[in-house]
């Protein structure tokens, strides 16, 4: 006599990760040899960002605190939640402050702009909280002198993104935050209207430097915060500056494994 | 309750907050070990703690600490405190072993590898995760803040730029706009990016480490600490309506007044020490300033070079030595500046209205 069958059953799991689909999408299984482990690093586009292995240190969260990987993937969040808003969002300026107020009246679920201001926040401080780390590990150090020049400007344009964003709403505070953060712009050295030295830049008795030629004009598209300036941070905030960090970030991601990997002691 | 609170606030002011936030930093510079154990970082802890709360039953204090804008302030202030401590105790803690002859903790490891799959990306992966949950929540329970439309002919009083950028809005009162809000972020900018060009030594590189690098990590943790971060609270919680300085649990009133009676070094030298009146030509009138200021930017490199820094300056040559000297005298210019307006109400040392070039 042979043993009782087992009732065959119906293994949903296995219908699923043996469908020509499935296999078609991830090319392998979640085994533990160390051969699929190295090779489900590098056949995923995402995961080959890393390299196969890492030293020990840098797969630990004390040593990096994950402050630059959290930034990533912060900047990814603010990307996702910023391209929903665009949906809703017209930066003129009869539309953009009721475009705000219907996003939180009239949106189901109306916390969008909640996940991208705070995002943003959010994003300042893990871009200092990262550039802390890697200072007090003394990373910086040669040979990733240049990525940590790449880090710097990427930290500024992290603010400067904050900071366009921030007219965005076109309301009381947003305005009059943008106001007090460029006047700045007009005591620029030579470029600023009353900024020293611009004075001297004339011909005869034409100024070159005036308040309607200056870099505050360029940076605001007027004298003053107006429709002008609302498209012009707008572009910047959505598609000028985004895009150099995108590429920044790309020669900074790139630079760390050309440069030796995460840190360690040499 | 309200005792102490008057006394807090009768306590409070620019230079004391200032001179006490420095006390601190540096008797946590120079006594890394000490300020890093737990018997002395707990009950600070519980008294930073224990502050913040009682702070908290004030409904001033409360009010600006839950402006929808500035919660992310208080959290990074925890956020970074801890991050310092861990850091500087790690670093102590590497100390004692290189002391004692043993390699660091980061040495031991440096050889070992791990797969980045799972070890690296379940760590990302968690974080990833437990950041999506805290910003949902944060998103759900804080609403993003919506004034009246914008007018252009209603500004507020105070009017404050984004909160990362108010302690360069904080220096204004120090300072005339060029240089807090040019020639500082464009030093700062510089500066942070000539670190990796200046503190070339790899050793020290790649592990939390304090002693052999105290000068660097002082120096950075100064401008963070005490030249952002400090001048970001200050900027936030404690300047009100005209910019006038507010105790943590002192109403804004807008009809505060400060007497004004800041005067430049020009005015001090030729009307009150010499007793002669100022100079018509701006060139005379101002000659003293520019001189000061000159020489404050050529002496102490000079000297130190021969004396205190010898080392250094070998070296690192004349060049980086020039750069580094020139970026460390701007930054401490800053405090420097705030001291003589504290003590001497003294506003501008170079004023040439003339040019718009006031220093």
């Amino acid at each position: 006599m042979s043993a009782p069958e087992t009732p065959k059953k119906f293994d949903l799991g296995k219908f699923i990760t043996e469908s020509q689909i499935y296999k078609s999408i991830f090319r392998h299984g979640y085994t533990t040899s160390d051969r699929d482990r190295a090779l489900s690093v590098m056949t995923n586009v995402f995961f080959h960002l890393h390299p196969v292995k890492v030293r020990k240190s840098g797969a630990r969260f004390g040593f990096t605190w994950c402050a630059g990987g959290l930034s990533f993937f912060v900047f990814l969040t603010l990307v996702v939640s910023g391209i929903l808003l665009m949906f809703y969002y017209r930066p003129t300026v009869e539309h953009a402050y009721n475009d705000i107020m219907a996003l939180r009246e009239h949106v189901p679920f109306g916390i969008m702009r909640e996940l991208h201001r705070w995002g943003a926040h959010a994003m300042i401080i893990t871009v200092w909280l990262h550039m802390f780390r890697v200072f007090m590990t003394g990373s910086y150090k040669p040979p990733r002198e240049f990525n940590w020049v790449i880090g710097v400007i990427l930290l500024v344009l992290t603010m400067l993104l904050s900071f366009t964003g921030y007219l965005l709403p076109w309301d009381q505070l947003a305005m009059w935050a943008v106001t007090v953060g460029s006047n700045m712009a007009r005591a620029t050295p030579f470029l600023g209207h009353e900024g020293p030295g611009a004075a001297l830049l004339a011909i005869g008795d034409i100024q070159l430097v005036h308040s309607g030629s200056d870099v505050r004009f360029a940076l605001l598209g007027g004298r003053f915060v107006g429709a002008g300036t609302l498209l012009r941070f707008y572009i910047l905030h959505c598609v000028a500056i985004p895009t150099a960090v995108v590429v920044l970030m790309s020669v900074h991601f790139w630079r760390i494994r050309k440069d030796g990997g995460i840190s360690g002691p040499l | 309750m309200t005792m102490i609170k008057d006394a807090v606030n009768a306590f409070c002011s620019p230079v004391i907050i200032f001179t006490a936030s420095m006390v601190c930093f540096y008797l946590f510079v120079r006594f890394p070990r000490q300020a890093t154990s737990m018997a002395v970082s707990l009950p600070l802890l519980g008294l930073a703690l224990a502050g913040f709360a009682f702070g908290l039953t004030d409904d001033h204090f409360r009010k600006i600490i839950t402006t929808p804008d500035n919660v992310p302030i208080v959290g990074m202030l925890f956020i970074f405190l801890y991050f310092t401590w861990y850091a500087v105790r790690k670093g102590v803690i590497n100390d004692q072993r290189m002391e004692r002859g043993e390699s660091t903790i980061e040495q031991t490891e440096t050889n070992e590898k791990v797969l980045v799959f799972p070890y690296l990306i379940f760590i990302e992966f968690v974080m990833a995760l437990a950041y999506a949950i805290v910003l949902v929540v944060w998103s759900i329970f804080l609403k993003a803040p919506l004034e009246e439309p914008a007018n252009p002919t209603i500004s507020p009083n105070p009017s404050k730029a984004p909160w990362y950028f108010l302690g360069l809005q904080e220096l204004l009162v120090y300072f005339d706009p060029w240089i807090a809000g040019v020639l500082l972020p464009t030093f700062i900018i510089i500066g942070l990016c000539a670190i990796p060009y200046i503190d070339r030594d790899t050793d020290g590189s790649g592990y939390f480490s304090f002693k052999k690098r105290r000068a660097v990590i002082s120096t950075y943790l100064f401008g963070f600490w005490i030249l952002w971060v400090l001048l970001i609270v200050i900027g936030t919680f404690m300047r009100g309506p005209n910019w006038n300085f507010f105790g943590p649990f002192e109403k804004w009133d807008i009809h505060k007044t400060v007497p004004l009676l800041n005067i430049n070094l020009s005015e001090i030298i030729f009307i009150k020490w010499l007793g002669i009146g100022l100079p018509k030509l701006w060139i005379v009138r101002e000659l003293p300033g520019i001189l000061l200021t000159l020489g404050y930017f050529m002496v102490p490199p000079a000297i130190l070079a021969k004396t205190k820094l010898k080392s250094a300056y070998q070296k690192l040559g004349p060049v980086r030595y020039a750069v580094l000297m020139m970026l460390l005298l701007v930054m401490v210019s800053v405090p420097i500046k705030m001291y003589l307006r504290w003590a001497f109400n003294l506003k501008y040392i170079v004023a040439i209205p003339e040019f718009f070039f006031n220093i």
